[in-house]
């Protein structure tokens, strides 16, 4: 059995005035030791989906299992066997290092000794600083620290909702390099970011936009699924080549992308006649080359059909 | 003939007891330039962006902003920039033309260019059938360019954006660099943080800060050259894994 069953998942907000359907009807499953993310903007619908999964919150319709146990009939189960960690940071300010984590931990009727050993890898780096009140840590401890008092329970399935948000790209980097070790022990991960580009290293993902999934699978199953071929375009004027390239019917999508633009192509076009074109147009030093499709290329299409 | 500076520092720096927030930066930004202002999480970009605002003083050096002197003309700098934050932009609880009039009447613009220039605004922005509604009901991406329009109305020098593409989607997030483009052509200068490392693509140049220092300063281009780089990306982490200092 999957560790999460996800069955047409729905909630809204409001009354009937204005009604905010912040989920609907999400449906989606995670393996035993997968690491899966939920790629998608801000109201996108993720925290209400992670709120549900972690039993904070009370779905409107459908169900869901987590480690087999139903999110609504077996809260009390379900509370014992998952971590969760907000976006925003919700440790005890005014407690120390240490004091957050034996808190933690008696909760849930263990001890920090007890489970040392899982979190020993993130812990250790913030344990010289162990009477340190929480509140006075630096962004990246207190990252460090609220993940250790997730998992210090030992939990079957991780939510971690949007935990890079904001973070600098270095320290993005770290907090991924950690969670693939946390994953070789055997933990299921359901992590939640808005950046396209920490995807690919997930098991799977699901792309979420205005509450719905736009799509699941491997990253590679994602890319592969986009049939157009597309180019990346560079010139002198970087501005005035996307008008160029936005009047050309041949290209049915272009939008900047990073160092070059990226021309989403239709059936049967010329390369050699879009140079053309683009010089005519005045465009100089233009550069043309084909290139592989990534999430973002992938989001933005399912996001404008 | 020489481009005409907009933003000049030398040896500008911030200390706070014996920490040294912004540590003797000197740069120059043209006018009109996109100019991206980088830096890891802690390395004093908030702390440089409050002195160049007028909001903090600094501890020493010196610093033009629009021809005024960050020590002096504080208030004269105010009224010639625009700023913008993804955390605080516009009021939730006023509607999309309570906002715009607001902002422009605490730049002591005229009713009669207030009228003008909204009408122009909305229609531009799409935003005719919710100019009267309460911008809590907007859309994020909608917010965050009714956002910018509303920073650069008052038709500033320089418009500072911190993070203001942060968690938004990637297609608003294009549309909003669109707009980013159509303000700098129209002569005013974008002075923008991000951390997202295709958007440092998007500047004429960029500067990455480290430990309270300028370490590198030029278009993605050459910073790409220099570092013997494919990406900013990598431009980026190079320099920033040589930081010792955290937030």
């Amino acid at each position: 059995m999957p560790a999460v069953v996800v069955n047409s998942l729905s909630k809204h907000y409001g009354t009937k005035k204005a009604v905010i359907n912040a989920v609907k009807a999400v449906s989606f499953d995670v393996a035993k030791g997968e690491l899966f993310g939920i790629i998608g903007p801000d109201g996108a619908g993720k925290t209400s989906l992670f709120r549900m999964l972690t039993t904070l919150l009370l779905p409107d319709g459908g169900s869901a299992t987590v480690d087999g146990s139903d999110i609504v009939k077996d809260f009390k189960a379900i509370r014992n066997k998952v971590g969760y960690m907000p976006g925003r940071f919700s440790l005890y300010q005014d407690l120390s290092v240490e004091e957050n984590m034996r808190f933690f931990a008696t909760i849930f009727n263990t001890s920090i000794e007890k489970n040392y050993d899982l979190v020993k890898d993130i812990y250790s780096q913030i344990e010289p600083f162990k009477t340190r009140k929480a509140g006075k840590l630096s962004g990246g401890m207190k990252q460090k620290l609220a993940l250790s008092c997730a998992l210090i329970h030992r939990p079957v399935v991780l939510f971690l909702d949007e935990p890079t948000t904001g973070v600098d790209a270095v320290s993005r980097k770290e907090f991924w390099e950690m969670l693939k070790r946390l994953k070789e022990q055997g933990i299921t991960i359901l992590v939640s970011t808005p950046y396209m580009d920490e995807a690919n290293l997930c098991d799977r993902i699901g792309l979420m936009q205005d509450g719905r999934l736009l799509s699941i699978g491997t990253p590679k199953e994602i890319t592969g699924s986009f049939k157009e071929t597309i180019l990346a375009v560079k010139a002198g004027d970087m501005y005035q080549l996307l008008k160029s390239l936005h009047d050309l019917p041949a290209i049915k999508d272009a939008y900047s992308f990073g160092e070059y633009h990226h021309a989403v192509m239709r059936e049967g076009f010329d390369k050699s006649e879009l140079e053309k074109y683009l010089q005519e147009k005045g465009n100089v030093a233009v550069e043309i080359k084909t290139t592989e499709p990534g999430i973002e290329d992938c989001f933005m299409q399912l996001m404008k059909n | 003939m020489a481009s005409e500076k907009i933003i000049t520092t030398r040896n500008l720096t911030k200390r706070f007891g014996d920490f040294t927030a912004v540590d003797h930066i000197s740069f120059e930004v043209d006018k009109g330039e996109i100019f991206g202002f980088l830096g890891a999480n802690g390395a004093g970009k908030t702390t440089a962006m409050r002195m160049l605002c007028g909001l903090s003083m600094p501890t020493s050096g010196e610093a033009t902003i629009a021809g005024f002197d960050v020590y002096k003309s504080t208030e004269k700098i105010k009224r010639s920039i625009g700023y913008m934050s993804q955390k605080f932009s516009l009021y939730e609880d006023l509607t999309v033309k309570e906002n715009i009039r607001f902002y422009a009447g605490i730049y002591g613009k005229s009713n009669s260019f207030i009228k003008e220039k909204t009408a122009l605004l909305v229609k531009q922005l799409h935003l005719e059938a919710e100019a009267d509604k309460l911008v809590k009901g907007l859309p994020l991406g909608w917010k965050q360019k009714l956002a910018f329009s509303v920073a650069i109305f008052h038709e500033p020098q320089i418009v500072f954006l911190d993070e203001p593409t942060g968690g938004v989607d990637p297609v608003t997030r294009r549309e909003f660099w669109n707009l980013i483009y159509e303000a700098a052509a129209t002569g005013i200068t974008i002075f923008v943080t991000t951390h997202y490392m295709d958007e440092a693509e998007y500047c004429n140049r960029v500067s990455i800060m480290v430990d309270g220092r300028i370490d590198a300063l030029d278009s993605p281009f050459n910073l790409k050259q220099q570092f013997n780089a494919k990406s900013m990306d990598e431009v980026f982490l190079q320099l920033a894994r040589k930081a010792s200092r955290g937030e």
